[in-house]
């Protein structure tokens, strides 16, 4: 069981694919029951996994390596700690409600939409449990496929843009990714003498800095395109807007996350040095992204865009905090990472439920919600207030953890990054104002419908995850904190004995260079 | 490895032999007797036993009449590869010639032909061999591409292909020429053996033969600059017989190019750069001109041509590693480009169809199974994951990346990233476009099922679970010379 259960998890969405083959496309019902279902035990088996996840133990757990494609010394190598533990239950969270979240909205070709849905689960998970880079590159591309067809035949108007304009990003960035994978193979077997995509075997290569450098960039892209990190980020807007509800949950809720994973389990350990070098431009650019975000956020007349320009924002803060390169800067990056996936996830079901009454997203259409649908504007504040990082809520959690990290390692990085809070306040308050505060304008407003019992159970998962997050935040803290010292120590493991052996140099070293390898210094002692 | 060699020997010829022999049975039955149908099956029957008779001779490599012909594991690897594609070409070709009236009993004796054609090519190191072979090859295809003899186009396609092809075929003749003006022979293993000492005493001759031969191979295989021919060619020919050109001549084409150029030629360490010329040309024009097309033919033969030039980035990385990826990339093509065809084919197959890619508008709603196969074959062709396209395009980059080819690898990878542009298209039309009118229906036959049926299980078993093909093509990757 221990060897299998990954398997299980990642694979088990694909034979609710096998079973939904099987079903005549006239039964809608079973369809949408098969889906569910499946998606459902899926949360189970993680779930199960998650009860025998220890805590405290170091390194990879649940490990299984078999080899693949012997020619290339390809392995099928699963394991996960604490980071990926989270995510992949956010994942299996996420694509329950998803599934029950598109009852009602998806009403043609509703057996391709299931399939999609389901085979976009098992991409997901495969890229969070995947050790080996070949693995990871195969599911990280493999999941583009169901997306674009999400977005593509079920979106809005200007669906085949956005759809278009989504993959071509990001192939874009992961085609230069697979060069840089194969450099990074031939480098391995110049070191080792065999051949190998296993990351845990990279991780103990050392690289020189030139290579590092070229290999870093053509990595970082991928996943900064991924993020997004400004000024990568024009597809995310078209595709959340465009996409339907549930492909916005997904996009946002995991889709993003994967490329902030990718920096933590790939970037970071495997090129160090150039990590180190990178920081102030990475920083810089998420900072852009934060205050940038949350500017235009501000003057969205769609309230669809607004929580997308919002994620630009949020992202910018879960690089900010990684870059960091401490203790609280990562562990707060990890959490906000599940935090944004819960947030901006109940945001956009949220939007979903107002347009399948309505029909319209503008922010101008509505106003007074608050009266004649109480429920509705319960969730839609609580939502909106942890999006903002309210104290009590999980968004508070994380910011304030980023924002300590950050300001640690440089305090100019941590004061702009803390104007990003004020703002997201403003257009969040803001349009929460617009839309269920206020008199009942609009004819058409008054006699919507609350929510009702399905959409009820969709949104009170992800309020009590909000609050637990918010409240008592301790187990998840507990299982990411070896995973996360790990990474640190292989990021700082180098630096340290730069240190060691050419004493002094560092006063001789440009000033950016120097202060970030001092405060890194002192990361890495938190770290211990 | 021994070779057992004998100067008369019908065995090693025997899948020849049947082919050759099937083709002629038809062709005389064809004459006496009116089912089409009876035909077609011979003609299939004489290739599968062909085909078995070939897979006799893997891992047995002998040779015969004076060293002229030579089955090694490379040879049985193309020829397995022309006769799969002569087969399924055959399976989804049937109910197109019936549905535009040129189901005539010479279309199966000109396929047949051709891949005798295609198998002595692959089967030989002796120049004039292989000009034999090439030329049996192509007369029947210049034949195939204008057999729909109402329709002008189709005549067009025939006269230009064969006018092109005679071309190439000088430039080849007029190649092996001055080679023999040089070395005083036509075997390459001579003219490899005494490589340094012709070098020494007529580089002129040599390199300006080799330029030549390469040249001739260029055209077959649609390599910009020599790629004019294709556009035309491949619109104006009959829909499955496109598809036969995308595939047969091109991995022939790449045979004789690895076997004469990758090996014959090692030593000639300059020949690298133009590969490395015609790679980059082959791939960017094919891959820019491909995304103005509105013809789902015209924009299947400019990624043809694309896809000629990601085997090209294997040709100059050299060495045993990449002649096995450029082998392994064509069975993979094989099976998702023949894949593509069959369905374009069947969509063709209805009437006042003129291969638009907005016809395509509307397939998921009707058909959704053929549209979702559709979708797989044009991911492969884009080089997806986890398909047979990803598989080849990762072996070959790999293999370029390993000799040092960083920058060449780079822009190979960013015109994939045009690629999936124009595949993409194809599934935007089929899936999220509104068809014009009521979308017409397709009909299937048992053919057509088999057809698709190996070219989808070859793309993904080629993606998916591809160590033992990659063991099979590591094992065909020493011709022996």
């Amino acid at each position: 069981m221990e060897q299998q259960i990954l398997t299980l998890v990642t694979f088990f969405p694909v034979i609710g694919v096998a079973l939904l083959l099987l079903v005549p496309r006239e039964r809608a019902d079973t369809i949408k029951a098969v889906s569910l279902i499946v998606s459902f035990v899926t949360f189970l088996f993680s779930l199960l996994m998650y009860v025998m996840f220890d805590p405290v133990a170091n390194g990879m757990q649940f490990e299984i390596n078999i080899p693949w494609i012997a020619a290339f010394g390809i392995h099928y190598h699963l394991g996960i700690d604490g980071i990926s533990l989270l995510l992949i239950m956010l994942t299996t969270i996420l694509s329950v409600i998803a599934i029950l979240s598109s009852w009602t909205a998806i009403k043609t070709g509703v057996k391709g939409y299931y399939i999609s849905m389901l085979l976009l689960e098992t991409g997901m998970l495969g890229v969070f449990v995947s050790l080996d880079l070949f693995l990871f590159y195969v599911f990280w591309e493999a999941m583009l496929v169901p997306m674009y067809f999400l977005i593509g035949v079920w979106g809005g108007p200007r669906r085949i843009y956005a759809a278009i304009k989504f993959v071509l990003f990001t192939m874009f960035g992961s085609l230069l990714m697979l060069v840089a994978l194969l450099y990074l193979f031939f480098l391995y077997h110049g070191y080792a003498g065999e051949y190998s995509f296993d990351l845990l075997k990279i991780y103990e290569m050392p690289i020189p800095l030139g290579a590092q450098t070229y290999m870093f960039l053509a990595f970082a892209l991928a996943f900064a395109i991924k993020v997004p990190v400004w000024p990568f980020h024009t597809w995310l807007p078209d595709a959340h807007v465009e996409a339907p509800t549930a492909g916005s949950v997904i996009l946002a809720g995991v889709l993003l996350k994967m490329g902030t994973y990718g920096f933590l389990r790939v970037c970071l350990p495997v090129f160090p040095e150039a990590t180190i070098q990178f920081v102030p431009l990475i920083s810089i650019l998420a900072l852009i992204g934060i205050v940038y975000g949350a500017l235009v956020a501000m003057v969205q007349r769609d309230v669809k865009s607004l929580v997308a320009f919002s994620s630009v924002s949020h992202l910018g803060f879960v690089m900010l905090g990684m870059m960091a390169l401490n203790v609280q800067g990562m562990e707060g990056s990890v959490i906000q990472m599940i935090n944004h996936g819960i947030s901006t996830g109940a945001l956009f079901l949220i939007v979903g439920m107002i347009y399948e009454r309505r029909h319209t997203r503008l922010i101008a259409d509505f106003g007074g919600l608050a009266k004649s649908m109480p429920v509705f504007s319960t969730f839609f504040m609580i939502v909106a207030l942890s999006s903002i990082g309210l104290p009590l809520t999980n968004g508070f959690v994380g910011e304030f953890l980023i924002l300590l990290g950050t300001f640690k390692a440089n305090s100019t990085y941590a004061i702009i990054a803390a104007s990003g809070v004020i703002l997201a306040a403003c257009y969040m308050l803001w349009m929460l104002q617009r839309v269920i505060f206020g008199k009942l304008t609009k004819p058409e407003n008054e006699k919507l419908v609350d929510l009702n019992i399905r959409e009820r159970l969709v949104l009170i998962p992800l309020i009590v995850l909000i609050f637990w997050i918010g409240i008592y935040p301790k187990p998840f803290f507990i299982r990411m904190e070896p995973a996360v010292k790990a990474i640190l120590s292989m990021v700082h493991k180098v630096d340290r004995a730069d240190v060691e052996r050419k004493e002094g140099i560092h006063v001789a070293q440009p000033t950016c260079v120097g202060t970030t390898c001092t405060i890194s210094g002192g990361g890495a002692g938190c770290g211990k | 490895m021994d070779i057992r060699s004998a100067a008369i020997d019908l065995g090693l010829i025997s899948p020849e032999i049947i082919i050759l022999a099937s083709a002629m049975v038809v062709l005389l039955l064809g004459t006496v007797l009116k089912s089409r149908g009876l035909m077609a099956f011979l003609s299939l029957l004489g290739l599968v036993v062909g085909l078995v008779l070939v897979l006799q001779q893997w891992s047995q490599p002998q040779s015969g009449y004076y060293g002229m012909v030579l089955k090694d594991n490379f040879s049985v690897f193309f020829s397995v590869v022309f006769i799969m594609t002569a087969i399924i070409t055959l399976l989804m070709a049937r109910d197109y010639l019936i549905a535009k009236h040129i189901d005539r009993h010479e279309f199966y004796t000109l396929l047949m032909f051709s891949t005798v054609g295609m198998m002595l090519m692959a089967g030989s190191t002796d120049l004039v061999v292989i000009f034999l072979g090439l030329e049996i090859m192509s007369v029947p295809l210049y034949v195939m591409a204008g057999m729909n003899k109402i329709d002008p186009k189709s005549n067009e396609s025939g006269i230009k292909y064969f006018m092109i092809g005679a071309f190439a075929s000088s430039f080849l003749v007029f190649g092996i020429a001055l080679l023999y003006g040089a070395s005083g022979t036509t075997d390459l293993r001579r003219i490899m053996a005494d490589f340094s000492f012709l070098k020494m005493q007529s580089e002129l001759l040599l390199y300006s033969g080799a330029l030549l031969v390469m040249t001739g191979f260029a055209f077959k295989v649609a390599a910009v600059p020599f790629h004019m021919w294709v556009p035309d060619v491949y619109e104006g020919a009959p829909t499955p017989v496109t598809g036969f050109f995308s595939v047969g001549p091109k991995a022939a084409g790449f045979a004789a190019l690895l076997r004469i150029c990758v090996y014959g030629f090692s030593g000639m360490a300059e020949l690298t750069a133009v590969f490395w010329l015609l790679a980059v040309l082959t791939m960017v024009v094919g891959n820019v001109l491909a995304i103005f097309q509105n013809n789902i033919k015209r924009m299947l033969a400019y990624s043809s041509i694309a896809h000629a030039g990601y085997i090209l980035v294997a040709l100059t990385a050299g060495g045993e590693g990449a002649v096995s990826s450029a082998v392994y990339y064509l069975l993979a093509y094989m099976f998702f480009n023949l894949g593509g065809f069959t369905i374009v084919t069947i969509i063709d197959s209805r009437t006042g169809s003129n291969s638009q890619i907005d016809e395509i508008k509307g397939l998921a709603g009707r058909h959704p199974y053929l549209a979702s196969l559709l979708a797989l074959f044009m991911f492969a062709l884009a080089g997806f994951p986890p398909t047979a396209g990803f598989m080849g395009k990762f072996y070959i980059f790999s293999e370029a990346v390993r000799n040092g080819f960083v920058w060449l690898t780079v822009i190979a990878v960013m015109n994939s990233l045009v690629s999936v542009f124009y595949y993409l298209r194809v599934v935007v039309a089929a899936f999220f476009g509104k068809p014009d009118q009521e979308f017409s229906p397709v009909s299937f036959s048992p053919a057509l099922f088999i057809a698709l049926l190996v070219t989808a299980v070859g793309t993904l078993a080629l993606g998916c679970f591809p160590g033992y093909w990659l063991e099979l093509s590591q094992m065909s990757m020493f011709p022996i010379i």
